[in-house]
């Protein structure tokens, strides 16, 4: 099998990746040559302890952060292609740093289509579409005249999510995307991702709610900078990961069909 | 919905400015005094027509318009600077350029020594007349184009320090922290250049003041091709500035070229802020109210916001040159005063009245 056949049903695959936050002395390396492989057409999660270094690896992946190793984005080395053009393919949804209160939720969202967008040119019927898609698969459609600063952190989650849809990538990176989202909310959101990877998107999600990502195809184990386990969510070896990297403080039990994880608490007598 | 807003808004913003061009050309000396009859009806009084023809278009128009055109290269700034720094407390003059200017005139002023005094020629009426004769405002041409260039390479020189601090424009907390130590530093430079040079202390008092006061169509020229130039420069960055309220990261995911777009409008910034500094002294206030004024009307994209708070800046000023030179007729108040309880005054308001909507006005 040749080298392109190989990446063919990988979506991202990262070789070594090393990375560091801070400067001078107060410089801490975060990753410490992680090489993992994204399968296409899956939903991936990231898990693992705080400090981990999950949403480190995300900002490599999705090329926004300096890093030594290389990644391959769908077959292609992401330092040889254009910035546009890799932006087209790949959207990413950060954790709530924004400071956008003074636009229209309308207004957000369609920056999801600047990748899309010649220079100055005006927004054109298919960059509307787009945008009232997402907007409507997260409920933000009947907010799209207030302003992003007038809503509360739910409800911006969602236009900022609505925001990364727009862009209508193929591979769609999200960090913490179920911050501040209720739990009906949380359940509209497993559908879109749903929707999404039913369409062929891959998606990749760093959660730090254990019991939501393993509604996901895979799951990815981080402890320390360092990838420890990576597999399919239903399987016993991942659970026991799981498990280990939580320092045998959680168990995962079966309810329902649905894979939950619950903290140990003290038993009751 | 919101692009109707935005549209009467510059209509007004426009219309506002040409309404106080003609109340601005009518103050004077004498307060308001109405030229524009003798202007229109030349056949009634030739005489009458001919003095007022003079005043009009030698002194007070350009001086008017020059008002207008400072206003807005600020109110343009305020916008770049605020949408820049993610700041709404960012104004033109972070980035060091105006401690910058301070300088470079005070140098400017301790070469030129006691003697530049003599090169001033007496104006009459204005409450800063021994001020502005050796000032960047002097009528001497010659004085005031050294001084007026000097004000604009300490300006330039400024920002120039500051992004060599910063180590360029990667980094927006680093890039406002080597501002404000620049401009603290530089501060303290021109206050010791004044130690030794006590003649120039007038001078610079009504360089810190602001004054449109000989503002002539070269100055004014000069202000509009500038204006011109940054306005569209602003207009093809404006998506930037909205991708950049997203986060830096964003941003870069959203494949725009962060970096080098940053400088473009810190040049943007450092341009507009140093020209209107040059000929109008350190005018308080203005850059930073505008924006906010914008805001508490409409909330749009950065390409309307950065418009109409140009627009709102030059109405905002030429209001304020207005009425320092009527108020106290014949005597003039410092403009950059009236700016700073004009526009002051205007955004405590809207904070009051924005603190009932979880502050939405400021």
């Amino acid at each position: 099998m040749t080298f392109e056949n190989a990446m063919k049903n990988i979506a991202i695959r990262a070789n070594s990746i090393s990375a560091s936050l801070g400067n001078g002395i107060a410089k801490q390396q975060v990753l410490h040559g992680v090489s993992l492989d994204i399968e296409a057409g899956q939903w991936t999660s990231i898990v693992g302890p705080n400090g981990a270094g999950k949403s480190t690896l995300l900002r490599c992946l999705a090329g926004v952060l300096l890093h030594s190793g290389t990644v391959h984005l769908l077959g292609k080395p992401m330092q040889s292609l254009p910035q546009r053009e890799r932006a087209r393919q790949l959207a990413w949804l950060g954790q709530n740093e924004t400071s956008a209160d003074d636009l229209t939720v309308w207004d957000v969202a369609l920056l999801g289509r600047l990748p899309h967008q010649a220079w100055l040119a005006p927004a054109s019927p298919a960059d509307h579409a787009a945008v009232e898609q997402a907007l409507r698969a997260t409920q933000a459609w009947d907010w799209r005249c207030r302003p992003l600063g007038h809503l509360s952190g739910g409800e911006r989650q969602r236009v900022l999510l609505a925001r990364a849809l727009a862009v209508q990538a193929q591979v769609l990176l999200m960090d913490e995307p179920l911050a501040n989202l209720d739990p009906p909310h949380q359940a509209d959101w497993l559908d879109v991702v749903r929707a999404l990877v039913a369409q062929g998107t891959t998606v990749v999600s760093v959660l730090h709610e254990i019991s939501m990502a393993l509604h996901a195809d895979q799951v990815v184990v981080m402890v320390q900078g360092r990838v420890t386990h990576h597999g399919p969510s239903n399987e016993a070896s991942t659970h026991a990961a799981l498990v280990d990297v939580f320092d045998h403080r959680i168990a995962i039990h079966a309810i329902e069909g649905q894979w939950v994880a619950l903290p140990k608490g003290p038993v009751r007598a | 919905m919101n692009n109707f807003l935005v549209r009467w808004l510059a209509v007004g913003g426009v219309l506002a400015a040409l309404v106080l061009l003609a109340v601005g050309v009518c103050v004077g000396s004498t307060g308001f005094e109405n030229l524009l009859t003798p202007l229109l009806n030349p056949l009634q009084d030739p005489g009458q027509t001919a003095m007022a023809q003079q005043i009009v278009w030698q002194i007070r128009l350009p001086r008017t318009a020059g008002a207008w055109a400072a206003g807005a290269l600020l109110g343009l700034a305020g916008a770049v600077a605020q949408g820049l720094f993610r700041n709404p407390l960012a104004d033109p003059y972070l980035l060091g350029s105006a401690s910058g200017a301070s300088l470079g005139v005070a140098l400017a002023l301790a070469a030129l020594g006691g003697g530049a005094g003599m090169l001033g020629g007496g104006s009459t009426g204005s409450m800063m007349n021994g001020a502005v004769a050796v000032s960047v405002f002097s009528s001497s041409v010659w004085v005031r184009i050294g001084l007026t260039g000097a004000a604009f390479v300490g300006a330039v020189a400024a920002v120039l320090l500051t992004l060599l601090l910063s180590r360029g424009v990667g980094h927006t907390l680093r890039l406002l922290l080597a501002g404000v130590v620049v401009g603290v530093v530089l501060s303290a430079t021109t206050h010791l250049v004044l130690l030794f040079t006590p003649d120039s202390l007038q001078a610079m008092q009504a360089f810190m003041l602001g004054s449109t006061a000989f503002v002539g169509w070269t100055s004014f020229s000069l202000m509009a091709g500038v204006w011109l130039v940054c306005v569209l420069a602003a207009w093809l960055l404006a998506r930037v500035l909205d991708g950049l309220s997203l986060g830096d990261a964003t941003a870069l995911s959203l494949g725009l070229p962060v970096a080098p777009m940053r400088a473009a409008l810190v040049a943007v910034l450092a341009l507009a802020t140093g020209t209107a500094v040059a000929q109008t002294g350190l005018i308080a206030f203005v850059g930073l109210a505008a924006p906010h004024l914008v805001r508490s009307m409409v909330k749009t994209t950065h390409a309307h916001l950065m418009l109409l708070s140009s627009l709102v800046g030059g109405v905002l000023l030429m209001a304020a040159d207005t009425l320092a030179r009527g108020l106290l007729a014949p005597q003039e108040l410092p403009v950059g005063v009236l700016t700073a309880v004009l526009g002051g005054g205007y955004l405590l308001w809207l904070m009051h009245r924005g603190g009932r909507h979880s502050g939405g006005a400021a």
